[in-house]
């Protein structure tokens, strides 16, 4: 064999490899996602969306998992994307000179990928082990601790995509810069950093760890945020973690509906960010 | 006269404003670097009963008895090790290949949403790969590559002690597969990216000169973006060494040290994900503590060094344009 088919031979094989990896991959998503129809989409009923977790062989729902997983998530969302936006703007604006922007930068980023189970035990120590009991509160809090580095992260870039020139034109007419910051670059950037917020959503929408030391879970239903609380996940964890067939069930059904709300978040991301591209 | 001293207050007004909003988000960005120090602050200190009862032993001791009050490390960290080399070893070629199609192979319409499908692997939340991994994958493992993997390779020499056993389904090879599915999309982007900022003519250059795909890629591409696909390598290890609730379903949650990879174990992450709200006595928790500690540190050096050599690339494009 010469040594040109030898190279054709080698080119040829590694490059079929490369495209088994690839349908390696969407295998495994394909499955994941069939399993989850399979199983799942049989047992959805109304009963899912207005009974709360039942005993084992009677029926129920997920309703106050659902909601508590809805409360928790929207105080997570609410406490940690100021604080990020903060700290992003201080990135983007004013992190030109000094140690901190950099420093900032860098112990965000290993945050971004920091296991969320070591916030569950931070905020287990802080919160819960000094109020003596689990609580909705605590929960929310763990929650925000991982939207901050993602908000952060996603405010910075996008502030930086806003061109010089308008920041220099509303500079030149006069606007401190505080006003500059608010009412140009942030108005400008706020696609993107919607994008951001949706994006620590979907992040936190499937979190089991960190609320496993945190929130706990709860039987009953509960809108008292200072209590113990049902979330999808813990439910989900504790149901398939259980002999009983008709719990199994009901955590296939809630494994569907977080794996579909997380992804539809993801592609809407994707769709938002696209358009907002799109325009320059 | 009015008019003008009028204007100066607003100005002192406006001028107080900024400062205030500046130290604000001062503030805020400090925040973030507090948070890192209070979390190392508050382990250790949870950490400080179960370091001062075990001292350097509990590196070095494999039991893991509550009932005694006896505790160490070595089950859960060899857990955590063996799955996530497992995962990195699986993941690194499978990650490279999806990169390397996505890159040179794929036709352009398909690029994006293929790319899109191998992000969305990772946005799967992890319960949801546990889940499955212990409902569906597990049992298919145990009729099929497990019993394979103990008559061909555990009479081996060496290497036939990882493969001892029962074909379970559950175990630290399960939970390494697993990880690797987890980790690939992160490995893949990053190496997407890095890919990408082979300047154009290098490529072209080596096509001229009759080189095929491969060599181009192996011999122009991955010289040049080496740094970027040890930092996108060191990120997935990152996330597999720290990765919980995938783990827990399926490790098998054994606190016996057993070198078969076909056996139950332990990681860090899924000792206490079991364990922690189940815990008794100081010790105990704090034994707890002490193990997230460690996974935490470990964790942070092999991000912090991922994190590093990316920036390293980045600042070499930056200098570059």
């Amino acid at each position: 064999m010469n040594l040109y088919t030898k190279r054709r031979i080698i080119n040829a094989v590694n490059l079929s490899l490369s495209m088994a990896a690839m349908a390696f991959g969407l295998f495994w998503l394909g499955w994941i996602l069939w399993t989850l129809i399979d199983h799942g989409f049989s047992s959805i009923s109304m009963d899912v969306f207005t009974k709360i977790t039942p005993a084992p062989g009677s029926n129920g729902g997920l309703l106050n998992a659902i909601a508590g997983s809805l409360f928790m998530t929207v105080a997570g969302i609410a406490i940690g994307t100021p604080i990020g936006i903060f700290a992003g703007i201080y990135l983007a604006e004013y992190g030109q000179r000094g140690w901190l922007a950099p420093a900032t930068r860098f112990i965000n980023d290993i945050l971004l990928s920091a296991p969320s189970l070591v916030i569950g035990l931070f905020v287990y120590q802080i919160f819960v082990a000094s109020t003596h009991h689990f609580s909705g509160w605590a929960g929310s809090f763990a929650l925000a601790l991982i939207v901050i580095p993602v908000v952060v992260r996603t405010t910075e870039n996008m502030l930086k995509l806003v061109p010089n020139s308008l920041r220099e034109a509303a500079a030149a007419l006069g606007a401190h810069q505080w006003r500059v910051i608010l009412f140009v670059t942030l108005r400008a950037s706020k696609a993107g950093i919607v994008t951001g917020i949706l994006l620590a959503l979907s992040r936190i929408s499937g979190e089991t760890a960190p609320l496993l030391f945190t929130a706990l879970n709860n039987s009953f239903w509960n809108a008292n945020m200072n209590a113990p609380m049902a979330n999808l996940p813990v439910v989900i964890f504790q149901f398939t973690m259980s002999p009983y067939d008709d719990w199994h069930k009901l955590a296939w059904v809630g494994a569907l509906l977080i794996t579909f709300g997380v992804l539809g978040l993801n592609i809407l991301t994707r769709v938002l960010f696209r358009s907002k591209t799109n325009l320059h | 006269m009015i008019t003008n001293s009028k204007s100066e207050s607003r100005e002192k007004y406006q001028a107080f404003i900024d400062a205030g909003f500046k130290h604000t988000t001062r503030f805020f960005a400090f925040a973030v670097l507090a948070l890192l120090a209070g979390i190392i602050a508050e382990l250790f200190i949870g950490a400080l009963p179960s370091i001062k009862a075990f001292g350097f032993g509990f590196f070095t001791s494999s039991d893991w008895d509550p009932v005694n009050v006896q505790f160490g490390s070595l089950v859960s960290v060899y857990g955590t090790l063996a799955t996530s080399l497992i995962a990195i070893l699986i993941g690194i070629p499978v990650s490279f290949g999806i990169a390397l199609y996505l890159t040179e192979i794929s036709p352009p319409w398909l690029k994006r949403p293929l790319g899109v499908a191998i992000e969305l692997l990772a946005g799967i939340p992890s319960i949801i790969y546990g889940m499955w991994g212990l409902f569906v994958f597990a049992p298919k493992l145990a009729d099929t590559l497990q019993p394979w993997l103990i008559d061909h390779l555990g009479p081996l020499p060496v290497i036939g002690v990882l493969f001892q056993g029962a074909p379970m389904g559950i175990g630290m090879l399960t939970a390494g597969i697993i990880l690797a599915i987890m980790i690939i999309p992160f490995i893949a982007s990053v190496m997407r990216d890095v890919f990408e900022i082979v300047p154009p003519t290098l490529k072209e250059s080596a096509y001229a000169v009759g080189c095929t795909t491969w060599e181009v890629v192996w011999h122009v591409v991955l010289p040049y973006t080496r740094i970027g696909v040890v930092g996108g390598v060191l990120l997935g290890l990152g996330r597999a060494l720290g990765e919980t609730m995938a783990v827990t379903f399926v490790i098998g949650n054994a606190q016996h040290l057993s070198f078969s990879l076909l056996d139950p174990g332990s990681s860090i992450a899924s000792t206490l994900a079991n364990e922690f709200n189940e815990a008794f006595g100081k010790v105990y928790t704090s034994a707890l503590i002490e193990l997230g500690l460690i996974m935490f540190l470990i964790t942070f050096v092999v991000l912090a060094f991922s994190k590093l050599l990316l920036y390293k690339l980045s600042k070499r494009e930056g200098e570059k344009s």
